[in-house]
């Protein structure tokens, strides 16, 4: 069978088969591919699709870039439940199986080093978002501006207000990023999300990402949730665990982030 | 666990993962296609896509 090898993830070996009825992109069942103490979870994918050209193209279609996303997460998803697994970016794709060997051996004391920093960590995600909608205390209905020099004032205070809110959030959103980094081995501040793409309400002012030893995820999570209730117009919400994907690339240098 | 509220997970965290998160494989060896730039590249690509296919319900003010 011809076709390119789509690469999930790289783990050490674990004694656990993978779940027969595990598909990965295209339908396809992923499998194991070892090399030395480390093993590639790889797939066939076709070339019409994932050959560089029509992968370029791919990438822009988003249907196509969903079911990719969807699948690759789901193979990830059912290693972490046999191991730690060292997810690779979505799109990583090989001319052949001897091609994933040596990029295996290539990347060998990298990937250890790598899988020996996750190993029994967890992914959180949390993010901060300013609902834009609530109008802040605005001077009474005060219905129509009396006139242009009443309006100017009216659209200043609304500004003014608007900055307010803008910085309280932000305050928050630093406060809070500080304390979780104090309970988290590693952070990532991702962009903030495109409302467009998200459907979220509001203004997305964190987007971070928090590496945690799976024991002390219960304890994380109760922290993310006393902040919930914290100020009104502000808005926290956790996402997770995922596999360490945010974390899967050279360490920070310690936590000058946060 | 309080919150595992298991969701089907949002497309837009998953990107964020998928596509800024993970290994980066360079090398010659490979079809190198996981760029850090390309991958930006298509994903402002993709948003402008959903922006045309999609008016934003919320009025552009200024």
């Amino acid at each position: 069978m011809t076709g390119l090898r789509y690469v999930y993830a790289v783990c050490r070996p674990f004694g656990t088969p993978l779940q027969a009825q595990l598909t990965g992109v295209g339908g396809e069942p992923p499998r194991l591919l070892p090399h030395g103490d480390l093993v590639a979870v790889v797939s066939h994918v076709p070339e019409g699709e994932f050959a560089e050209k029509p992968l370029r193209a791919n990438l822009e279609n988003l249907d196509w870039l969903t079911a990719v996303a969807r699948a690759h997460q789901g193979v990830i998803d059912a290693l972490t439940t046999v191991t730690t697994p060292l997810p690779l970016r979505l799109g990583t794709v090989f001319r052949d199986d001897s091609g994933v060997r040596t990029m295996l051996e290539a990347r060998e004391e990298d990937f250890r080093r790598t899988l020996d920093r996750l190993e029994g960590r967890v992914e959180w995600g949390v993010k901060v978002f300013l609902e834009e909608e609530r109008e802040p205390r605005a001077p009474a209905p005060a219905a129509k501006p009396a006139s242009g020099r009443d309006y100017l004032r009216q659209r200043r205070q609304q500004t003014r207000s608007r900055d307010d809110a803008w910085q309280q959030a932000e305050i928050f959103a630093t406060d809070l990023h500080r304390a979780l980094s104090e309970s988290a081995e590693d952070s990532r501040l991702h962009a903030p999300q495109n409302p467009t793409l998200s459907g979220a309400t509001g203004r997305n002012v964190l987007n971070a990402a928090y590496l945690v030893p799976r024991v002390k995820s219960e304890e994380f999570v109760e922290r993310v949730d006393r902040t919930k209730d914290g100020i009104p117009g502000i808005r926290v919400e956790l996402t997770g665990p995922w596999a360490a994907y945010s974390f899967a690339g050279e360490e920070s240098a310690g936590k000058e982030e946060a | 666990m309080t919150v595992v509220e298991r969701r089907e997970i949002a497309l837009v965290d998953l990107l964020d993962r998928l596509l800024a998160g993970g290994v980066v494989i360079k090398g010659d060896i490979t079809l190198r296609i996981a760029d850090v730039d390309l991958v930006r590249i298509d994903l402002n690509a993709l948003i402008s896509s959903v922006n045309a296919q999609v008016p934003s319900p919320f009025e552009e003010s200024l």
